[in-house]
C-alpha cells in the first residue's frame, strides 16, 4: 500500500515537506522488517501500549483505540491534511503512517494543544476571530501551524499560506485561519 | 393572527416543539441542520435576544425527526429566514407568556418587569423569579395564538453584532463534534464497495475469503450492492480491498458518455419553457427578440461539472433494533425527507424510523450523505441489533456525490442609445434537483438503484418553483423592456448531477454578468455606471457604489511580466434575497498565464443582520469557493467514469492562491433578513472574467480559467 502511494505521490510533485515525509516513513518500513505485536507510544503526554496489526494505520488506532477523536480522515492519500500530526516533531500524515514505523514515538495532536482541557493559545485565538466554518480541517490545520509557530516566532502572510498549503480548506475560511496565526505570532512578540 | 407567523411556525404552533426549559438551559430545537454555515449561533443569538437571556444558556438542537419540527431541507439560504424568523417569534411568545405568570404573581403590570438571564425582576418589590421557577417541571405545551410582540430592534443588544461560534470550541479541542466521532455501546464498523460509474454491474465476486479476515462480522452482496461489517475499522478497510480485487464487472456500452459536453447540452434538450420573472411557464415560446438598430453582440457561456468537495466523506450510523426500529444518524440536510426516502427503499412504515441529524464537514448541497445513510440502512437491516457505523473513502464521494451539472448559457442583446432594450438567453443544463425525495416507486438513493430489485431513478422533471434550479437568476436584476429567457433541460440521467450552492445561479449571473461588462465596453461606457443605469432599486445602487468605492481604495504591489486589473459583477441572490457585489484585483503573468487573485472586496446587503461575523465568513467563504470552482475545476471523464478520484486529479484552491477579502456589510435592522450563504457565488467567476479582460483584453467565458485556456484564447484573438 505505501509502495503504491509513494508512486502516486511522486507523480504529484508535492512540496518538499511532503518528499521529507515520505522517505521518513519509506526509512522507517526499511528499518523495521519484523513484525511485532506490541508498539508503544506515547500520545499528548501520556503512554500507551498497543496490541495490534503492525499495519494499521496510526489513524485508526489514534480514533478507535486511543479515543482521539481530532485527527480526521479526509482523502487517504496525504493530500488534504485533515489527518496531520506532530511525530517526533516531525509534521506527518496519520492516514498512511502505520503503526508499526510509529512505534515509541512522542506523538502530538490538537488534544495535545489544550492547557488543562482549556483551549491553547492557538486554539483560542481561532476561537477569538471564528477561524473556520465547518471545522473539519482545523485539527490538522491547528497542528501545523503550532509547528510553523515553534520554527518561526512571526511568520508573514506568506510564510502561513505556504506552511499551509499541504492543507485543504472547502468552506474557504482560509483568511481567518491566516489571521488567526498571524495574531498569535504577534502576541509572541509583544 | 396566525397567518401572520412564518410558515414553520404556522405548521409547528405548539411552543414546546421549538422551545424546551430544562436544567436553566433553553434548547432550541430548530429543524434545520448544521452544515458548517453557522445556522446554530445564528439561531442561538436570534433566541437569546428575544428571551433575554444569555447566549450561553441556548442549546441548539438542530433537525431530528423524533423531536422539534420537521423544517424539511436546509438549502436555499433559507434558514434564517424560516427557522431562524420562527424561533424569534415562538421566544417573543414565550418571553410574553412569562412576563404576564410573573406580573400576576407579583400583582404589578407586566411592563414594570425586567429580564436578565432569564430571571425575571420586580425592581418595586425585590422579588424575582426565573422562567424556570415559573414552568415548575412543565413545558409550554399550547398553542401560539397570533403575532408576538416582537422586542424592538433598537433594543437588541446581541442580533446584529458578532459571537464566538457555539460549535468551534469543541471542534479546535478535539472533542467529538463530527458524526464520524460518534461512539455508541457495540459500534461495528463498515465500508461499501461500489462500481465506479452507472456503466458497470457487478458478474460476480467470491467473499469467502473476505468473510475470513480476522474481525470481519459479515459481507453484503445485494445485487450492486457491497458491503461489509467488521469489528474495526481497519478490518473493514482491509476487506473493502479485497473486495475491490475480487469484484468482477460489466460494462453496459449504452451507458457511453458524451465526449463533448457543450454539444451533449444543446443536443440532447428534453423539455424548453419560457422563464418570465424568474418564474417558468408553460407558455409557447416566442420568436428570438430580433433588432435592426443599435449595438447587438452576443457570447456562449459554459461551466462545467464541479463537485461539492466536501473535505469529510460521507458517513451515517444506522441501528436496526430488537424491535424492528431503525435508527439513523445521518448528515443529510433533510432529515425528515430521508426518512421518507429510505422508508419506502425498505418498505417500512416512516414511524419505524428515526433519522438524527450529526454533523460531518461541509456538504455546500446535495452530497453523498443521503446515499451513505442508505447504504448504512441497508447494512445495519443485515446485520440487526448492532449499529454500524459506514464510512465512505474519498473516492467514493469523489465518484458517486450527485455533481454540480454543467451549464450552457448563450445570451445575446441589443443596444440602443447605451440603453438594453433586448435580451435573449437560452440555458442548457441537466437537473439541479436529484434529492431523495419520499416518492412513489422510485428513488434518488444510490443503494436503491444498485440493491437486488433496483428501484428506478425518479423521472426529471423541470423544476417549476420561482429561481429553481437551471433558471436561478437567469432573469437579470436588471430594467429590461424585452426579454426572453428559455430553460433548457437534458434529462440524460448518465451522469448524476444534483444542487449544489447556488444551483443555476452560479452560472447565470457569471454570463449575465460578464455580458454586461462586455455591453458596456461594446457601448464604450462604464462597467459600474452602466450598470447603474439600469437598476432602479436603491439598495442594489448602494452595493454596487460601496463595493466599487473600496475597490478603487485598494493599493497593491506590481511586479514586472505581470499584467494587472480589476473587474466588478453584482447579483441579487434569486433577485429577492441578499444584494452582493463582488470586485477583485487579480495579474495575468504574461509568459504563464498564471492568474493570481490578489484582493477581492465583497459589499452585501442581507437586511437585518443577525451574526455579523457569521454573515461575513459566509459571505467571503462563498467568494473563496466560487473562486476555486472558477479557477481551477473541471470533472474530467473517460468514457464511462468520472476520472477524478482524489484531490490530485480535482485541484481546488490552496492557501497559498487565495486573495485577501475586504467585506462591507451594509446593515438594515428594520429590513427583514435575507438568506446570504450563497449571495456571492454568482458574482464571483464574473468579476474574476472581467477582470482578467482588464489586466490582458483577453475575453474567457469558459470555465475553468486555466493557464492553458487563456493562452489559447490570447492566440485566437
Amino acid at each position: 500500500m505505501i509502495e503504491k502511494k509513494s508512486r502516486t505521490l511522486e507523480q504529484d510533485n508535492l512540496s518538499d515537506v511532503n518528499l521529507s515525509i515520505r522517505l521518513y516513513i519509506s526509512c522507517n518500513s526499511q528499518l523495521r522488517t519484523h513484525i511485532v505485536t506490541q508498539y508503544s507510544l506515547n500520545v499528548n503526554g501520556k503512554n500507551h501500549v498497543i496490541d495490534a496489526d503492525g499495519n494499521t494505520p496510526l489513524l485508526y488506532i489514534l480514533r478507535g483505540e486511543l479515543d482521539i477523536k481530532s485527527t480526521k480522515y479526509g482523502c487517504g492519500t496525504e493530500l488534504c491534511g485533515a489527518c496531520r500530526i506532530l511525530v517526533d516533531g516531525n509534521l506527518l500524515f496519520a492516514c498512511t503512517l502505520l503503526l508499526k514505523d510509529a512505534d515509541k514515538t512522542i506523538i502530538t495532536t490538537v488534544e495535545g494543544l489544550t492547557e488543562s482541557n482549556k483551549p491553547g493559545a492557538l486554539q483560542q485565538a481561532f476561537l477569538d476571530i471564528n477561524a473556520g466554518q465547518c471545522g473539519y480541517c482545523l485539527a490538522g490545520i491547528l497542528i501545523t501551524a503550532d509547528k510553523l509557530l515553534e520554527e518561526n516566532r512571526s511568520p508573514d502572510r506568506r510564510e502561513i499560506q505556504l506552511a499551509l498549503d499541504g492543507h485543504l480548506c472547502r468552506c474557504g475560511a482560509h483568511n481567518r485561519i491566516i489571521k488567526a496565526i498571524q495574531s498569535v505570532a504577534e502576541s509572541d512578540d509583544d | 393572527m396566525i397567518d401572520e407567523l412564518p410558515v414553520a411556525l404556522q405548521q409547528n404552533p405548539v411552543l414546546s416543539t421549538w422551545l424546551r426549559f430544562d436544567n436553566d438551559k433553553v434548547v432550541v430545537q430548530t429543524g434545520k441542520v448544521e452544515l458548517g454555515q453557522g445556522i446554530s449561533t445564528a439561531i442561538a443569538m436570534i433566541a437569546a435576544e428575544e428571551l433575554n437571556v444569555d447566549i450561553d444558556q441556548i442549546v441548539i438542537q438542530t433537525g431530528r425527526t423524533d423531536r422539534g419540527p420537521n423544517e424539511f431541507i436546509t438549502a436555499g439560504s433559507m434558514s434564517i429566514e424560516g427557522s431562524g424568523m420562527a424561533v424569534r417569534h415562538a421566544c417573543s411568545a414565550a418571553r410574553s407568556f412569562f412576563i404576564n405568570r410573573a406580573a400576576e404573581l407579583f400583582e404589578v403590570e407586566p411592563a414594570t418587569l425586567r429580564i436578565i438571564d432569564g430571571v425575571i425582576i420586580n425592581p418595586d418589590g425585590n422579588e424575582q423569579v426565573s422562567f424556570w421557577q415559573l414552568l415548575d417541571g412543565k413545558q409550554l405545551d399550547f398553542e401560539i395564538e397570533g403575532k408576538p410582540p416582537l422586542k424592538p430592534t433598537s433594543e437588541y443588544s446581541i442580533v446584529g453584532r458578532s459571537t464566538t461560534r457555539v460549535d468551534l470550541e469543541a471542534k479546535l479541542t478535539g472533542q467529538p463534534a463530527f458524526i464520524q466521532d460518534l461512539e455508541l455501546p457495540g459500534l461495528l464498523h463498515a465500508r461499501v464497495v461500489r462500481p465506479r460509474n452507472k456503466a458497470f454491474s457487478l458478474t460476480a465476486i467470491n467473499t469467502s475469503t473476505v468473510e475470513t479476515i480476522q474481525g470481519v462480522c459479515t459481507v453484503v452482496v445485494d445485487g450492486n450492492f457491497i458491503g461489509v461489517i467488521a469489528k474495526t475499522e481497519f478490518a473493514a478497510i482491509r476487506a473493502r480491498q479485497k473486495l475491490i480485487d475480487l469484484a468482477q464487472w460489466q460494462t453496459d456500452s449504452d451507458k457511453a458518455l458524451p465526449a463533448d459536453i457543450a454539444k451533449f447540452l444543446r443536443e440532447e434538450v428534453d423539455t424548453s419553457l419560457l422563464v418570465e420573472d424568474g418564474l417558468p411557464t408553460e407558455t409557447p415560446i416566442p420568436p428570438r427578440l430580433a433588432s435592426n438598430s443599435g449595438i447587438s453582440h452576443a457570447a456562449t457561456y459554459f461551466k462545467p461539472y464541479h463537485l461539492h468537495g466536501s473535505i469529510g466523506p460521507s458517513a451515517a450510523i444506522a441501528e436496526y433494533g430488537q424491535d424492528g426500529h431503525l435508527t439513523i444518524y445521518s448528515h443529510s440536510q433533510g432529515p425528515g425527507l430521508l426518512r421518507g426516502a429510505i422508508a419506502q427503499v425498505l418498505g417500512m412504515e416512516i414511524e419505524q424510523i428515526t433519522v438524527i441529524h450529526a454533523e460531518n464537514a461541509g456538504c455546500y448541497g446535495h452530497n453523498g450523505a443521503d446515499d451513505a445513510a442508505m447504504d448504512a440502512a441497508l447494512l445495519a437491516k443485515a446485520y440487526r441489533a448492532h449499529p454500524i457505523s459506514l464510512k465512505w473513502h474519498r473516492e467514493d464521494e469523489h465518484l458517486w456525490e450527485p455533481m454540480s451539472p454543467a451549464m450552457l448559457v448563450e445570451l445575446d442583446a441589443n443596444l440602443v442609445d447605451g440603453k438594453i432594450m433586448a435580451w435573449n438567453a437560452d440555458i442548457y443544463s441537466q437537473t439541479h434537483m436529484g434529492r431523495p425525495l419520499p416518492f412513489g416507486s422510485v428513488s434518488n438513493l444510490l443503494a436503491a438503484w444498485q440493491k437486488n430489485d433496483p428501484m428506478p431513478q425518479a423521472e426529471i422533471r423541470p423544476g417549476m418553483a420561482p429561481h429553481g434550479g437551471i433558471h436561478r437568476n437567469a432573469d437579470p436584476y436588471y430594467e429590461i423592456p424585452n426579454k426572453r429567457i428559455i430553460k433548457h433541460l437534458v434529462k440524460d440521467t448518465k451522469l448524476r448531477t444534483s444542487s449544489t450552492r447556488a444551483l443555476g445561479a452560479f452560472a447565470n449571473v457569471f454570463a449575465i454578468e460578464t455580458f454586461m461588462d462586455e455591453l458596456a465596453l461594446a457601448s464604450s461606457q462604464d462597467p459600474a455606471k452602466f450598470r447603474i443605469d439600469h437598476l432602479r432599486d436603491d439598495r442594489a445602487i448602494e452595493v454596487i457604489k460601496s463595493m466599487v468605492s473600496a475597490l478603487a481604495d485598494h493599493q497593491f504591489q506590481v511586479h514586472d511580466q505581470w499584467q494587472y486589473g480589476k473587474g466588478i459583477a453584482f447579483a441579487r441572490y434569486k433577485n429577492t434575497k441578499t444584494y452582493a457585489a463582488v470586485g477583485v484585483v487579480l495579474g495575468v503573468n504574461v509568459e504563464t498565464f498564471k492568474i493570481d487573485l490578489l484582493h477581492a472586496v465583497i459589499a452585501a446587503d442581507a437586511g437585518q443582520v443577525i451574526d455579523r461575523d457569521g454573515l461575513e465568513n459566509q459571505l467571503e467563504g462563498g467568494l473563496i469557493q466560487a473562486a476555486s470552482w472558477t479557477l481551477k475545476e473541471a470533472v474530467q471523464f473517460d468514457e464511462y467514469s468520472s476520472t477524478c478520484e482524489n484531490w490530485d486529479s480535482y485541484p481546488i484552491m490552496t492557501f497559498s492562491e487565495i486573495p485577501t477579502v475586504e467585506t462591507i456589510i451594509l446593515d438594515h435592522p428594520d429590513e427583514p433578513c435575507l438568506g446570504a450563504g450563497e449571495a456571492t457565488q454568482g458574482p464571483t467567476p464574473a468579476a474574476i472574467s472581467n477582470a482578467i479582460f482588464d489586466a490582458t483584453k483577453i475575453r474567457i467565458r469558459e470555465i475553468p480559467f486555466l493557464p492553458d485556456r487563456l493562452r489559447h484564447q490570447a492566440l485566437v484573438m
